[in-house]
């Protein structure tokens, strides 16, 4: 894929317009990656002229910060913020809404002021700017239903946004009993995602998991990679993954535009 | 002098009433401000705003429509049956009966009453119900571990006081025989008068005097049960509203005093060796995080007092839906527990704390309970009155981390890897654009 890096733009003395924050999870994990092609795919067909910082990339602090880990936190977003500064970024779009969080709320005390964006705001503002449509043909009349990450809806309350996205599709959309600013977490965040879970009477992501069945679903969309990790051993762990995929909202973009 | 009697045991015992009811609000100042400084001053006309929406206009009570609506006929009517107080002091002090009467005119009076006792047999209805729910129903985020003992009968003991003040006040009017004879107000009382058939006129009176004489004594004790009890919140969900974080809920809090050691750290042309500054010897280093209430802020300990243990932070959370030892309110519960211990101790010392080798964590909340949670926020969003009990967890968690190195060993790990090679796995940081060339 032609995905060009800050530095490589730099170099040729451009400036992107916006910064694609891949995040962990969609630079190392093999599902995530998915995402992450999916996502470059859609920038690529609206023509958004953008980069990434590829090696210079280093963790947001995010689940550090979550750990009580201030000290580490700090010296990854500092370090970060040097980067970002040193580029002179003003606009960046991750699809991770952990890494979305952070860098929007937690890096400006830090000197690190940008305007952030979730992909799914960002593909909105492409497609309200008519670079971008969705073809509704693709995945007309399937059944899905939406979780909402913790980070994305409750911790920025942001919860029609991709929901006007998902209504572009032309699916038949089902909504969890618990959802929106009520919606049950994945359990994987606050660290979580990295640490087994405390003794209790059953994971977080099979109670998720449960609410969506509820639905009848053939598509649990979302609009993270670790909601995505925990949705899809939830399902696994039901034997339901020939009937139910987990996608985020930006591979079925992708696939409602044939990309 | 006889016949002033009963006007100075009214002075007395209102003056008693009031008085001691100062003196633990003064006690619960000093104790929410043995909390460290934060600021909330900005944003003034948001704060209003939050304030009248929240805890005025009570609308996120009603996102559980069943407990919501009773809860706001029951907030109503308290509101509004006590500027029936007025009447009830001032006949108290001066010796009337109902004093109001002739200055409103039957009309208005009448209207006015009338409301009252509507309102006190809703009141009477929504706490039956509320009764109910909690002992027959067992409506399952009362019956949760922490809901024993004391916070158990609590919840039902306020539920008793209303019973008795509202049906105190009904029978006050019931027996009033003249207020019945006028029947301007009388809505319901008149259906509960007849009741009272063939009691004399003296007993009518006595038990009219009884009522009323129980009515505002209960009053008065009730409103110094409120310290002492979850009952707090009907005073303090104002400021609590006020006061709650208007920021994103995601955004933790910044710590500024790390702020400056990791740009020390980080600065190439900084000294280590550096003899300090002139002045900088005696400052203690910054305790990081909160192991006991006192290393906590103010508002987090206002939010304790204001806490009202109804449970939905509990029943949304996550980890303690799968049954995990986290419980959002427990946490706030033990917060104003520990509070009140240490609050006691400063009172038998003479104004000073006497170290009792207890703190809030461990002593009441455990490690197992703190990494249980998954900052998801869910306890945040479905309190009725602004309480954050993640902004505790997290600074317990920072002082388990920062200051004891105790946090489990695969977020060791975890953040031994964003340290060493800028992810959460160990994966190379050369490698984080592998994806692109990757089918």
């Amino acid at each position: 894929m032609n995905v060009p890096t800050m530095a490589e733009m730099m170099a040729q003395g451009k400036q992107p317009e916006v910064l694609f924050w891949v995040g962990a999870a969609g630079s190392y994990d093999d599902r995530a990656k998915k995402i992450t092609k999916a996502f470059v795919k859609i920038l690529q067909m609206a023509n958004v002229d953008f980069a990434v910082l590829g090696t210079e990339e280093s963790s947001t602090g995010d689940a550090a910060k979550r750990s009580g880990n201030e000290f580490l936190f700090q010296m990854q977003a500092i370090t970060n913020i040097e980067v970002l500064n040193a580029y002179e970024v003003k606009t960046i779009v991750t699809y991770d809404p952990h890494s979305f969080n952070t860098l929007k709320n937690e890096y400006p005390e830090l000197g690190g002021k940008y305007e952030v964006f979730h992909h799914t705001q960002y593909i909105n503002k492409l497609i309200k700017e008519d670079r971008l449509s969705i073809d509704d043909t693709n995945l007309k009349g399937q059944r899905l239903t939406y979780h909402d990450p913790c980070y994305l809806g409750r911790a920025n309350d942001v919860y029609e946004t991709p929901r006007d996205l998902i209504r572009r599709l032309g699916v038949k959309v089902t909504e969890m009993k618990r959802s929106k600013s009520t919606a049950l977490c994945c359990g994987a965040g606050g660290a979580q995602m990295f640490k087994e879970p405390e003794k209790g009477d059953k994971d977080i992501n099979i109670l998720r998991t449960e609410d969506a069945l509820e639905t009848n679903p053939q598509i649990i969309a979302t609009g993270c990679p670790y909601c995505n990790t925990m949705m899809t051993d939830g399902i696994k762990y039901k034997e339901k993954e020939d009937q139910v995929v987990v996608k985020d909202i930006a591979e079925l973009i992708a696939e409602a535009n044939n990309l | 002098m006889e016949k002033y009697l009963p006007n100075i045991f009214f002075a007395v015992i209102l003056i008693a009433g009031i008085g001691f009811f100062i003196h633990n609000v003064r006690k619960l100042f000093r104790n929410i401000k043995l909390g460290k400084d934060i600021d909330r001053t900005d944003r003034k006309p948001e704060r209003w705003k939050n304030m009248a929406k929240i805890a005025l206009g009570q609308y996120k009570m009603v996102r559980r429509p069943v407990s919501g609506i009773l809860h706001i006929v029951v907030y109503i009517g308290f509101i509004l049956i006590n500027i029936e107080m007025l009447e009830i002091v001032f006949d108290g002090l001066f010796g009337t009966h109902r004093v109001f009467q002739p200055i409103l005119g039957d009309t208005i009076y009448g209207f006015l009453i009338g409301n009252f006792e509507v309102l006190a047999l809703l009141v009477l209805v929504s706490v039956i119900v509320f009764w109910f729910r909690r002992n027959i129903e067992k409506v399952k985020r009362f019956w949760s571990k922490e809901m024993t003992g004391w916070p158990k009968n609590d919840g039902n003991i306020i539920l008793y006081f209303e019973i008795v003040l509202m049906s105190l006040f009904l029978i006050m009017n019931a027996t009033d025989v003249k207020f019945q004879e006028t029947g301007a107000g009388n809505v319901i009382s008149q259906f509960i008068a007849p009741w009272f058939n063939g009691f004399s006129i003296e007993a009518l009176h006595t038990i009219e005097k009884s009522a009323w004489w129980l009515h505002i004594t209960g009053i008065l004790i009730f409103l110094n049960y409120l310290y002492y009890s979850k009952h707090l919140h009907i005073l303090l969900a104002f400021p609590n509203t006020y006061f709650a974080n208007l920021k994103p809920k995601g955004q933790l809090t910044n710590l500024a005093s790390v702020t400056k050691e990791v740009k020390m750290m980080m600065d190439p042309d900084a000294d280590p060796y550096a003899m300090p500054e002139e002045g900088a010897e005696e400052e203690v280093p910054e305790k990081f995080g909160a192991s006991d209430v006192t290393d906590l802020n103010w508002v987090q300990l206002m939010n304790a007092y204001t806490c009202t243990e109804c449970g939905r932070c509990t029943s949304s959370c996550p980890a303690n839906l799968t049954g995990k030892e986290l419980s959002p309110r427990k946490i706030m519960m033990d917060t104003r527990d520990r509070l009140e211990e240490i609050g006691n101790n400063i009172d038998a010392n003479g104004g000073e704390f006497k170290p009792d080798g207890k703190q809030l964590l461990n002593d009441y909340i455990s490690p197992e309970e703190l990494w249980a949670c998954t900052s998801c926020n869910a306890c945040v969003q479905e309190c009725p009155i602004g309480i954050d009990p993640l902004s505790i967890i997290m600074d317990m968690r920072r002082y388990l981390v920062m200051e004891e190195s105790a946090a489990p060993q695969e977020l060791n790990s975890m953040m031994t890897n964003i340290e060493n090679n800028g992810a959460p796995w160990q994966y190379s940081q050369m490698d984080r654009l592998n994806w692109k060339d990757e089918d």
